[in-house]
């Protein structure tokens, strides 16, 4: 994984130290707290329905070993003793005192991270595949990219106060498995007819209150011109991006008002405008960087006999083997996931002993690497399928073997009005219901792929538009309600969700859930054939006569 | 009101044209664009030191070919979180080749002076008080490390094509 040099270590130094000082002239009444208010958002610190919220940014979700473990210390020091990991692969803390915020940062610099951009109208975090240089179906490790996009944006001195916030993220594999399709900018390594590697470009997807899919710009877009590519991209929504109304003031809104076509025409004017002098990215710097995440010498191997045999033997280990363990590129290793959505539990939320246990797992089975997924989870992504066994117990012995990964307790969820302050209805006490209906055993394994997507406002932070069902918390005349979609899908084959109809109450909505789940039991082919292709298949009718009996009797 | 330019306050040598007003013969007036389009002819042959005042999301394309006439382009922040000041200020510089002062105004914030001096600024209203109380006591913010390259003298860093410190 990439590590800081002299300049980048001491770039993050200067900024906290800036930051200490615009706190202690905050806590001295020096400033106000609308003056405060920029800065604090440029160090990722928000001020919650509670407490303020500190949210750390976590570079394309990878993590060492030592850098887990200072978040687990950061949560037992400084928080309630959990964190809690978001849809962007970052980390945030509900508790944290303003006075201690200076010291976090300090401790977050002595393991190479940072809030920076975790917040604000900038240029954020950039987001890649979780499964990236492991999977098996990657074209290019896309993290090399991603880091040479961080470096760039950050505190960059033109697009730091653009119209919104500006997600970028990066997809290597064929299947795409970062939902590039639903950011400001996804970026999706790709192979021309000429066997060279680059970029499809898409832009202006995203989620919220208007939801929508990425256009194309580009089909292909080579490696040398990513850095002037976005400058352009970027140059041109800040400059007619709109500033009137925040809540349309996203690229999405941009290029669904000017048109894909005039979009295009404009950036590519601004890109051959523009001198590629200082951006252009010589190949040498890009294999430079690329180093860094070379992938661990993993020799391959043909059998497995600790595996095999602790997966003859015991099914709660097979279950896990099955659901949480994804083919790595070398054979006789998986990638694991360990799913944050225990049967009950809060979606995300992990405790400080749980990223210690797994800080341990990685550094002595995962050639010390993590990843936190936009799904929610944590990932150890090389992993000899031989040792599965002893990281399982381990697992287990954390309440960390929750064998549900892309199944339909495997749900993602914001926080909702538990912590949010813009949330209309709770969203954690859902997925926690839904989770204990349907678990993670025998029907669970049964029902197979279903990915649930809880948000408990139209901000839309729990990406229920693209939930295979998408449920949305409201609040109708003081009581929370709760909205159903389904049909929605973030991968490479992007589809929003459809509105079922009215919505549900808070003690409805679960049986709703079920009502669904059963009529896609009853429509499937066969298991082969998940949540999702059924619905794309049959569509939406059987599903709306389940929940609201509208044909009862009459086709009879 | 003050002018801070090169680390220090300035008298300022300029002064907003007011509504209706002639501008002085002598010049060193700063004209709104709308203003400038209407009465440009009668500035032919007058070599009277002028500027212009242009609001954000004016395209500059819009008085592009009258750039070199100024002698000052003053760039309006309505609020600090409208960054279109930042674009249009590269654009003038890097694409337009503007060499005169590019003064920022309005919401002109200590935080933001540095980043709009690697835009290509050179002066800047402060309105601000505590601002420009910040400034007096500490002058403005220098860090010296930065992931892109800006309009202020700066030097590579490595072989990075995009790191940058003031050089």
């Amino acid at each position: 994984m990439y590590r800081y040099d002299e300049f980048d270590a001491a770039f993050v130094a200067d900024r906290v130290s800036a930051f200490r000082d615009q706190v202690s002239r905050r806590l001295s009444g020096d400033m106000t707290e609308e003056q405060f208010r920029p800065h604090r958002l440029m160090n990722g610190l928000y001020l919650q329905l509670h407490a303020y919220m500190l949210r750390v940014a976590v570079p394309y979700g990878t993590l060492n070993a030592r850098q887990m473990h200072k978040l687990a210390h950061i949560a037992r020091v400084y928080d309630k003793g959990f964190g809690h990991f978001t849809t962007r692969q970052n980390i945030q803390y509900n508790w944290p005192a303003l006075s201690d915020v200076p010291a976090i940062l300090d401790e977050l610099a002595s393991v190479e991270m940072h809030a920076i951009q975790t917040s604000g109208n900038c240029i954020r975090n950039v987001t890649a595949d979780h499964f990236a240089g492991a999977a098996a179906d990657e074209i290019e490790d896309p993290r090399p990219y991603a880091e040479i996009l961080r470096q760039w944006s950050s505190i960059h001195p033109e697009f730091t106060f653009l119209p919104r916030k500006f997600k970028i993220a990066v997809n290597g594999a064929d299947w795409d498995r970062a939902a590039i399709q639903v950011h400001d900018i996804g970026y999706q390594i790709v192979r021309n007819e000429a066997g060279e590697v680059g970029f499809a470009v898409y832009v202006g997807g995203g989620l919220g209150r208007t939801p929508m899919i990425a256009r194309k710009l580009r089909d292909f877009l080579p490696k040398a011109d990513l850095l002037a590519y976005t400058q352009a991209i970027v140059r041109v929504y800040n400059l007619e991006g709109r500033r009137d109304n925040k809540y349309k003031a996203r690229i999405k809104i941009l290029v669904h008002e000017k048109g894909v076509d005039p979009m295009r025409e404009a950036v590519e004017a601004e890109f051959a405008a523009a001198s590629r002098e200082f951006i252009s990215l010589p190949a040498s710097e890009i294999a430079r960087i690329k180093s860094y995440f070379a992938p661990p010498a993993l020799q391959a191997r043909a059998a497995c006999d600790a595996y095999e045999a602790r997966r003859q033997t015991d099914p709660r280990f097979a279950a896990f083997a099955a659901n949480n363990v994804h083919p790595h590129r070398v054979a006789g290793h998986g990638v694991v996931t360990i799913s944050l959505k225990p049967i009950g539990g809060v979606p995300g939320d992990a405790t400080a002993a749980q990223m210690d246990a797994v800080a341990d797992l990685a550094a002595r089975y995962g050639h010390d690497e993590i990843r936190v997924s936009h799904e929610q989870n944590l990932v150890l992504p090389h992993v000899a399928l031989d040792d599965l066994p002893a990281i399982y117990d381990e697992l287990a012995a954390n309440g960390l073997a929750t064998a549900n990964a892309g199944l339909i307790s495997d749900i993602i969820a914001c926080p909702g009005l538990d912590y949010c302050a813009l949330a209309t209805a709770r969203s954690i006490p859902i997925a926690q219901r839904i989770s204990e209906r349907f678990g993670e055993g025998e029907r669970a394994r049964d029902i197979g792929e279903l990915k649930i997507k809880i948000s408990g406002c139209i901000n839309a932070c729990g990406h229920h538009h693209v939930g295979h069902i998408g449920i949305l918390g409201l609040e109708r005349k003081g009581v929370e309600t709760y909205q159903i979609t389904l049909g929605g899908s973030g991968d490479e084959t992007c589809s929003l969700g459809t509105l079922t109809g009215p919505g549900f109450s808070s003690e409805e909505v679960v049986d709703a859930i079920e009502r669904i789940v059963n009529v896609y039991m009853s429509v499937r082919t066969d298991r082969s054939e998940d949540f999702l292709a059924a619905y794309r298949r049959v569509g939406m009718q059987p599903f709306k006569e389940a929940l609201y009996e509208t044909s009862k009797g009459a086709d009879i | 009101m003050a002018l801070w330019k090169n680390g220090a306050f300035v008298d300022d040598a300029w002064r907003e044209i007011a509504e209706g007003e002639d501008p002085p013969p002598a010049g060193h007036v700063i004209l709104p664009l709308d203003w400038w389009e209407q009465e440009r002819d009668a500035f032919e042959g007058s070599n009277a030191p002028l500027g212009l005042r242009v609001a954000p999301g004016v395209p500059i394309e819009r008085f592009a070919r009258d750039i070199n006439r100024f002698a000052l382009i003053e760039l309006v922040f309505p609020k600090f979180g409208d960054g279109r000041a930042f674009s249009m200020a590269r654009l003038l510089r890097e694409r337009h080749g503007f060499r005169g002062e590019l003064r920022a105004t309005g919401d002109v914030l200590i935080d933001q002076i540095q980043m709009m001096a690697r835009c290509g600024f050179d002066t800047f209203q402060i309105s601000d008080a505590t601002t420009e109380r910040l400034l007096r006591e500490r002058g403005a913010p220098a860090y010296k490390r930065f992931y892109q390259p800006g309009a202020t003298p700066e030097a590579p860093v490595d072989s990075r094509p995009w790191a940058r410190r003031p050089g």
